[in-house]
């Protein structure tokens, strides 16, 4: 009696152990962000891309509309694929586009936008990353949706698809 | 001459505090970067990697401790931007439970086992 109280705690054991170990196959050990949290934007000041003066969140965000942060940089090859779609994007007045040039050369970078054309309201320059860190990113293309409480609604990891750009348009509608 | 040697002390003293102000930063960005994962890298923390993800990170830590932010409150930074997972050292909440107090629950039951088994022998 006792030798099968033993046996049956240890199959019970080791059942809990295969358990955790096979669901953990299962999942990802990459990392994964959360994408629909609403956070607030960070308060930050940045350099303008065009005029390289220094401007405040708050100026930058200051309408009352939706606005789109995208983080982009010249070699950044993914950033090349999305660039068409947000530029189409950019044509929707109910929304207004920030790009992020990301740990750029800023000749490259205004190559870039001279050769595939500007999407953005305005530019602002991360020469070290660390404005990026303030909105959570960690890496390129990253794009934040913010709505006109000035809260980060959605946030895509990776290039933007049409599917995605559909999305953004019908949040803001 | 006196003067100046009051100002020579002074000067050395200021320039040691200093110094040992730097090391004890270093110490403690040293600490919190090891306790921070990259996420863009495989099993490697932001103070192993050189990722680009992990240099801003690093910036991100020098700049908050010389401007007098605590551990905690880097910590807390970090865990609001990126989620408990860019912490190695995660806090007990109800995710985390399992992770705590299974260890702590084994290790009692050993003890417990082995308590028994050295009391019944000593009975015999």
């Amino acid at each position: 009696m006792k030798n099968k109280f033993t046996i049956l705690i240890v199959f019970i054991f080791l059942s809990f152990c295969f358990a955790i170990f096979y669901k953990g196959l299962n999942s990802s050990n990459t990392y994964t962000p959360k994408t629909h949290d609403k956070k607030n934007i960070p308060i930050f000041r940045a350099k303008d891309f065009n005029s390289n003066i220094n401007i405040d969140s708050k100026k930058i965000f200051e309408e009352n509309i939706f606005y789109v942060v995208n983080i982009w940089a010249s070699w950044c090859v993914p950033c090349r694929k999305e660039h068409p779609l947000l530029m189409e994007l950019s044509k929707n007045k109910s929304v207004k586009l920030i790009g992020l040039n990301y740990r750029d050369n800023s000749i490259n970078a205004k190559n870039f936008i001279n050769e595939f054309g500007n999407p953005y309201a305005q530019i602002l320059i991360d020469n070290d990353g660390m404005l990026a860190v303030e909105f959570g990113a960690y890496g390129v293309p990253e794009t934040f949706l913010i709505d006109k409480d000035k809260k980060i609604i959605q946030k895509f990891v990776g290039p933007i698809s049409q599917q995605i750009v559909k999305e953004i348009e019908l949040i803001i509608e | 001459m006196k003067t100046l040697k009051i100002f020579l002390i002074l000067f050395l003293f200021i320039g040691v505090a200093q110094l040992k102000s730097n090391e004890k930063n270093d110490i403690l960005q040293n600490k919190i970067l090891k306790n921070i994962r990259c996420l863009i890298c495989q099993g490697q923390s932001v103070h192993d990697s050189e990722s680009d993800f992990a240099s801003s990170i690093k910036l991100i830590v020098e700049k908050k401790i010389n401007t007098g932010s605590s551990e905690k409150q880097i910590y807390d930074f970090l865990r609001e931007k990126y989620g408990d997972w860019i912490i190695y050292d995660p806090k007990l909440n109800k995710n985390t439970y399992v992770l705590w107090l299974l260890p702590l629950l084994l290790f009692l039951s050993g003890g417990a086992i082995m308590y028994k088994k050295i009391s019944i022998k000593n009975n015999e």
